[in-house]
């Protein structure tokens, strides 16, 4: 394996983890949005804020190493993407910047009124953004992103595989965070809330199975390189994937809602990985290839390491960030001078 | 290329990044402060421990919006200067990466710790600001040094117009970026101090004389009063490295139309678009020859010794200059005088003319840190990468960065104004005596935060 394949993987993770723990996050808020007026809303949203509170800022450091990794390892086609995809990922720049600065002034926000504001704002942002997202991916992967291109502002992410992917953005997204929040209402013992999460993730999931449905004839007609690659060495984890998501459902069917999270996860990774592996060995579909596109070696091998050592790094304190986050299950009792969740106040 | 895209770009990545910076600021230094008070907490005072808990959810708050202006940038560099990122994003790449994972660090175990509060015991506790202060630190100085980079470019080759010969480890360690991190990071602390200081002091003022306020007060300050009187000091022997390598940078902050030996210094003035108009002369021979080289009779090189359009903008270039220096000059008269007055073991917070002047501290610190790089970056134009990429071969030629830049400035306004109004009203909260700011979701509980607590 080349230095620059092994940047391409560690790119991929990057997306990857991305898509689950952000995707979680733009999920969160579709739910915050859909959570009803600010009475019957009140509890979903309290939960949102105390799910995601401590870890989301953390959640999306992963599409800024996915862009950072683009430019060190890739420089070409990155500079490509932003040419070719630049109104989306204005776009998606201005949903991060305001769901992000909607969500953190929410938080200890002085009134009814600027807390829905700023709610509105975050919640909104987070339905949108992730489209924009999934929309430059399902670009990229169709091949429509082009080294020399000249494409106008409305293209590349309003084809039949980048409208797939933004709204296969959106359910996935939506269905995984719709899974954990049920799960964290559950360890709440907000029953209530918790059997309502889960009701609306059943469904949620149903119709993200649909979509995918739907995508496949699209994808074979209109992204033929991928789908070649989807039906060849992707095919194990679209399969994984789909397990996964069936999975999912039973669980939820089942009332396991803690288990039910971890195959949710699996079900996004798997398919997200999936596209990675069918697109393999293009950075640009139909235009560049990874070791073509290869930057500078120093670099790259500079950025392995350093790679490494950022695993090494975060990993451990990551994991203490997501244990401590979620020790309300394990019985440690939050001190009374802190915020803590209402367990049912109705 | 017809670069229409110039003009707007260049102030859309000034105002972004302008904006950030204040944040950066707190990122860097605001922790350290945080540190401290939570110390002084575990050592049995109570009103530092609870100063320690508010500042660490006014910093939840200004990471946050400093996260995704962050972020923003990150979309910037590629979005508005292509040319930049297609030939030289491996040769800096390394380190954005490396900032990246420091970025990650920081907002991991600022996480932890905003949520730890009551939930991780008190010693463990504080270890969890280490971290985020050895990363705020790193991250900064990588970020600086691809700045520095672009100022004194290294650690790769041009051959036959291709970028070769890359070697991304000797494009950090330039030689620009040890004192331009060591400026930025007083010029962190400074403000960070002043800021908060200032608030501190405005409610002093207003005659709420407690221990709160005068631990808020005295913390901060000191850290600002020991950085500014080094400040000037370290921003000497930066610029001192612009009289070989950028001495049209130095020219045009000084003023300097032609290239002389033995020039004087002169303070203040304007540019009139040939030469300095109004300045103050400092009646000693050849002074600014030997600020810039060590040398009464060195000579310094002036503007039109390069073409036209290889010189920058001189008259901003210059009144941001001179601005920074003065309010520099300011700033470390106040520390001394607060220095002193501890010194001689007089309580500061006695003299309401010292306690005006943190007020207004904390903006001119801002504002100086601001002018310091508008002075640096507008002195690096036209070129992006000091005489290697011009900024105008690396714009992106979309059509609709007016556009952009218009939704940027809305969006960053109503950023600001949605900060300032919560800070302000999470402390009067706080003065009214709750701890827990707890946002209203429910038309009850905005009833219970609207009516003043007892």
């Amino acid at each position: 394996m080349s230095a620059a394949d092994a940047i391409a993987v560690l790119l991929f993770v990057a997306v990857i983890l991305y898509a689950v723990f952000g995707g979680a996050d733009f999920g969160s808020g579709v739910w915050d949005l859909t959570a009803g007026d600010d009475e019957r809303g009140a509890p979903t949203r309290r939960l949102v804020d105390h799910a995601i509170g401590p870890v989301w800022e953390a959640n999306h450091v992963w599409l800024i190493f996915v862009l950072v990794l683009l430019w060190t390892g890739f420089p070409d086609a990155y500079a490509a993407l932003m040419r070719e995809a630049a109104l989306p990922l204005w776009l998606a720049g201005l949903g991060i910047v305001a769901r992000g600065a909607g969500f953190a002034f929410r938080k200890y926000a002085p009134s009814l009124r600027y807390a829905r504001l700023a709610g509105i704002v975050f919640a909104s942002a987070s339905l949108v953004t992730p489209f924009f997202l999934g929309a430059i991916a399902g670009a990229v992967a169709s091949g429509r992103v082009e080294l020399a291109g000249d494409a106008a502002p409305f293209e590349v992410w309003l084809g039949p595989t980048s409208i797939l992917g933004g709204i296969l953005a959106i359910a996935t997204s939506t269905f995984l965070a719709g899974v954990l929040l049920a799960a964290e209402a559950s360890s709440l013992d907000d029953h209530t809330l918790a059997a309502e999460l889960r009701t609306k993730s059943l469904i949620g999931g149903g119709i993200t199975g649909a979509i995918a449905l739907v995508g496949i004839p699209v994808i074979l007609t209109d992204a033929e390189t991928l789908a070649d690659g989807l039906l060849g060495r992707g095919l194990p984890f679209i399969l994984a994937s789909a397990a996964a998501g069936i999975t999912t459902m039973w669980l939820l069917w089942q009332f396991r809602l803690r288990e039910a999270r971890v195959a949710a996860a699996i079900a996004v990774a798997a398919v997200v990985a999936g596209w990675g592996v069918g697109q393999y060995p293009w950075v640009l579909v139909d235009e560049i290839e990874i070791d073509e596109a290869a930057g500078a070696q120093a670099t790259l091998v500079g950025t392995l390491i350093a790679g490494g050592v950022a695993i090494a790094m975060i990993a451990p304190a990551l994991i203490y960030l997501y244990t401590l986050a979620d020790s309300n299950q394990v019985g440690v009792q939050p001190s009374p001078t802190n915020s803590k969740p209402p367990e049912t106040d109705r | 290329m017809l670069a229409s895209a110039l003009l707007p770009a260049r102030n859309q990545m000034a105002i972004s990044l302008g904006w950030h910076i204040i944040l950066a600021c707190f990122g860097m230094a605001f922790p350290a402060m945080i540190f401290v008070l939570h110390r002084r907490g575990l050592r049995g005072d109570a009103v530092a421990l609870e100063l320690a808990k508010r500042w660490s959810k006014v910093a939840g708050v200004l990471f946050a919006i400093g996260a995704v202006s962050g972020t923003v940038l990150s979309f910037e560099m590629g979005l508005l200067w292509p040319g930049l990122m297609e030939q030289y994003g491996d040769v800096i790449g390394l380190a954005f990466t490396l900032e990246g994972i420091a970025f990650f660090m920081e907002a991991i175990f600022l996480g932890i710790y905003i949520y730890g509060w009551g939930r991780i015991p008190g010693e463990r506790h504080i270890l969890m600001l280490v971290p985020i202060m050895a990363a705020g630190v790193f991250g900064s100085f990588m970020v600086v040094s691809v700045n520095g980079w672009m100022n004194a470019p290294t650690g790769f080759e041009i051959v036959n117009g291709e970028v070769v010969d890359i070697d991304p480890v000797a494009a950090i360690f330039n030689s620009a970026v040890y004192l331009q991190f060591l400026h930025m990071y007083l010029a962190a602390v400074m403000v960070v101090g002043f800021t908060v200081a200032g608030v501190y002091a405005v409610g002093w003022l207003k005659g709420r004389r407690d221990d709160l306020h005068r631990l808020g007060l005295m913390v901060p300050l000191l850290f600002a009063t020991i950085a500014s009187p080094i400040q000037p000091i370290v921003g000497h022997f930066a610029g001192q490295r612009l009289t070989d390598e950028q001495p049209i940078k130095l020219a045009a902050m000084e003023g300097l139309a032609e290239t002389e030996s033995n020039v004087e210094l002169e303070l203040g003035g304007f540019w009139n678009g040939e030469e300095l108009v109004g300045a103050i002369e400092v009646p000693i021979p050849g002074l600014l020859s030997f600020l810039s080289a060590n040398d009464f009779d060195a000579t310094l090189q002036g503007l039109n010794s390069v073409p036209p359009e290889d010189q920058p903008p001189v008259g901003i270039v210059h009144i941001a200059f001179q601005t920074m220096v003065l309010l520099g000059t300011f700033l470390a008269l106040l520390a001394t005088v607060y220095l002193f007055l501890l010194w001689r073991k007089r309580d500061p917070l006695e003299n309401v003319w010292l306690l005006r002047a943190v007020v207004v501290s904390g903006p001119a610190a801002i504002i100086a840190m601001e002018t310091g790089w508008i002075t640096t970056e507008v002195g690096r134009q036209p070129w992006i990468v000091h005489n290697v990429l011009r900024t105008e071969d690396a714009v992106t030629d979309s059509g609709y960065i007016w556009v952009s830049l218009t939704v940027l400035v809305i969006v960053y306004a109503a950023m600001t104004i949605g900060a300032y109004s919560l800070l302000r009203s999470m402390s009067r909260r706080w003065r009214e005596g709750e701890t827990d700011l707890t946002s209203p979701y429910g038309p009850s509980e905005a009833t219970r935060v609207r009516e003043p607590v007892a």
